[in-house]
């Protein structure tokens, strides 16, 4: 091999390099790209499996008080007042709350749930106990704590206690089952005490944290479509 | 009508619980139709030769017998009764707090909170326990732990660990995913009523009811020492329904430290001496106040 030919062959490796320098990190922003579209097409994917949130444009705009996670991370819940059309039947203006919830703050560091969570279902019983049916992104995607975990029942409790008094214990049941725990800390087997007597008014506990599990006088278990992940 | 087994090994074991002042648990399956006894023996003998002893010095008066008859000494030609196992253990000395059961979280497949550092809770939290346990020893603890090594045990294995003891405390550790870095936080079960079955019974799922109040002193005085270590921390202890809590028939707390979100584990490293110091401290301010009753079934009272 000639001194001309090396020359090309060390020319067409360097042009090689430089050719790889430049396009393997525009592949590798195509593929985050693609990566972010597909989560977000799943996400969409799975929304439209819901049923469809009610419209109650009609209803009157009231002002709705929500907790979300204080910006600064220390655990804390801060409430925000929202307008908002809502029903004055109970359990659909429950479900409309929660969805807001769900959507979160406009500041993201300020969530509480997961934004894959939906719900897929809320009633409330005779016996003023609710039952609120969440995606399994309830439970896989909160952080794994118990102050994570604790500020996530947390805001859902203090939110229904703010806006919809009817309510006065809450059942989370995960996918339509009973589940032992949110994320591996807060037991979900027992209720979350909500309103006491329906009043709108929630006794506070020593640390003025309003989640108490409530006893249990009205197993859950009975309720229809209720049942206990093997 | 026939006694169902399972209920003839609980009527068994009861007696066998009252001669020997041990705590029983009982479990009670979603059908309602079968017991799952756990059966906690605990300090049994030792406390049953301390309850001979007791009774040979203190004879039982008959207030006290005439509250359990069942239990009552057989009556003998002779002036002082003799030492019977049949004994009630009522007057017997009270146990004090002597061991500590530590439960770090997670472990096995379970790697509990993950950093983006790649810190894994159920690794760190054997850093934590350790020396714990080392502190704890040093204040005359006995020191129990769920788990030593990456195994995971089930919320009720580590239960049980404590259930098993008399004169126990349960400490859960934990490294939170969240909140202010360098902060640490103890967890307190909520107020629930206490509630026993036919028997007289614990039922297993809410062991943990009779011993709230004592837990939220412990977990007071935990907390006390923690904020006094890590600024930021609260004054006291929180309340959160805490699923492994919930099965523990002793004074029971969780403590939190935040969190695997740092940037470098060294972080959390030098968090390790001052957690171990707090707990210890807290659990021995706590010692005077526990007291354990002799008569299973009772509720434990507090010195004032």
């Amino acid at each position: 091999m000639n001194a001309t030919w090396r020359v090309w062959l060390a020319g067409g490796l360097l042009a090689a390099v430089i050719g790889a320098a430049l396009y393997f990190p525009a592949l590798r922003r195509q593929v985050d790209k693609a990566k972010t579209l597909t989560e977000k097409t799943a996400e969409q994917a799975r929304r439209e499996l819901l049923p469809p949130v009610p419209v109650t444009s009609g209803e009157p705009r009231v002002k709705a008080k929500m907790f979300w996670g204080s910006s600064n991370g220390d655990g804390t819940l801060v409430p925000v007042t929202l307008d908002l059309p809502l029903s004055s039947e109970p359990s659909l203006r429950a479900k409309e709350i929660l969805n807001t919830l769900l959507a979160g703050p406009v500041d993201p560091e300020a969530r509480t749930l997961p934004p894959d969570a939906a719900l897929l279902a809320f009633y409330i019983l005779p016996n003023g106990i609710a039952v609120a049916d969440f995606s399994e992104a309830l439970a896989n995607s909160t952080p794994s704590g118990i102050q994570s975990e604790e500020l996530a029942i947390d805001s859902i409790t203090r939110t229904l206690e703010a806006n919809v008094p009817q309510v006065q214990r809450l059942k989370i049941l995960i996918h339509g089952q009973e589940v032992d725990t949110l994320a591996g800390h807060v037991d979900l087997t027992q209720t979350f005490q909500v309103n006491m007597n329906g009043a709108g008014t929630t006794a506070p506990s020593r640390s003025g944290v309003s989640v108490l599990t409530a006893p249990i006088q009205n197993p859950i278990d009975k309720v229809e479509g209720a049942t206990k992940r093997p | 009508m026939q006694v169902p087994l399972s209920r003839r090994v609980a009527t068994t074991l009861t007696s066998q619980a009252d001669r020997f002042g041990i705590l029983l648990v009982v479990k009670v399956s979603q059908k309602q139709s079968e017991v799952v006894l756990a059966v906690v023996l605990g300090l049994a003998l030792s406390l049953s030769a301390e309850g001979q002893r007791a009774s040979a010095q203190t004879p039982v008066t008959p207030q006290t017998a005439s509250q359990t008859p069942q239990a009552a000494p057989p009556r003998l030609p002779t002036q002082t009764p003799p030492a019977s196992p049949l004994v009630p253990l009522r007057e017997a000395p009270s146990v004090g707090l002597n061991i500590v059961v530590l439960d770090p979280a997670h472990g096995g497949a379970d790697l509990g909170a993950r950093g983006t550092e790649g810190i894994r809770e159920s690794e760190v939290l054997l850093q934590f326990a350790a020396q714990t346990r080392r502190a704890l020893e040093a204040q005359g603890f006995q020191v129990l732990q769920t788990r030593e090594g990456n195994e995971n045990p089930s919320f009720d294995d580590r239960s049980a660990r404590a259930n098993a003891q008399r004169g126990a405390v349960f400490i859960s550790l934990h490294i939170a995913s969240t909140g202010l870095a360098g902060t640490a936080r103890t967890y307190v079960m909520p107020d629930t009523p206490v509630v026993h079955d036919a028997s007289g019974l614990i039922p297993w799922d809410q062991a943990q009811a009779p011993f709230v109040t004592l837990s939220h002193k412990l977990g007071d005085m935990v907390q006390a020492e923690l904020a006094k270590r890590f600024k930021g921390s609260p004054p006291t202890a929180q309340v959160a329904p805490i699923r492994q809590l919930r099965t523990t028939a002793a004074p029971a707390i969780a403590v939190e430290i935040s969190s695997v979100s740092v940037e470098n584990r060294a972080e959390l490293d030098r968090m390790v001496p001052g957690v171990a110091e707090a707990i210890a401290h807290g659990v021995a301010a706590f010692r005077p106040s526990y007291v354990v009753p002799v008569m299973p079934g009772t509720p434990l009272v507090t010195q004032p």
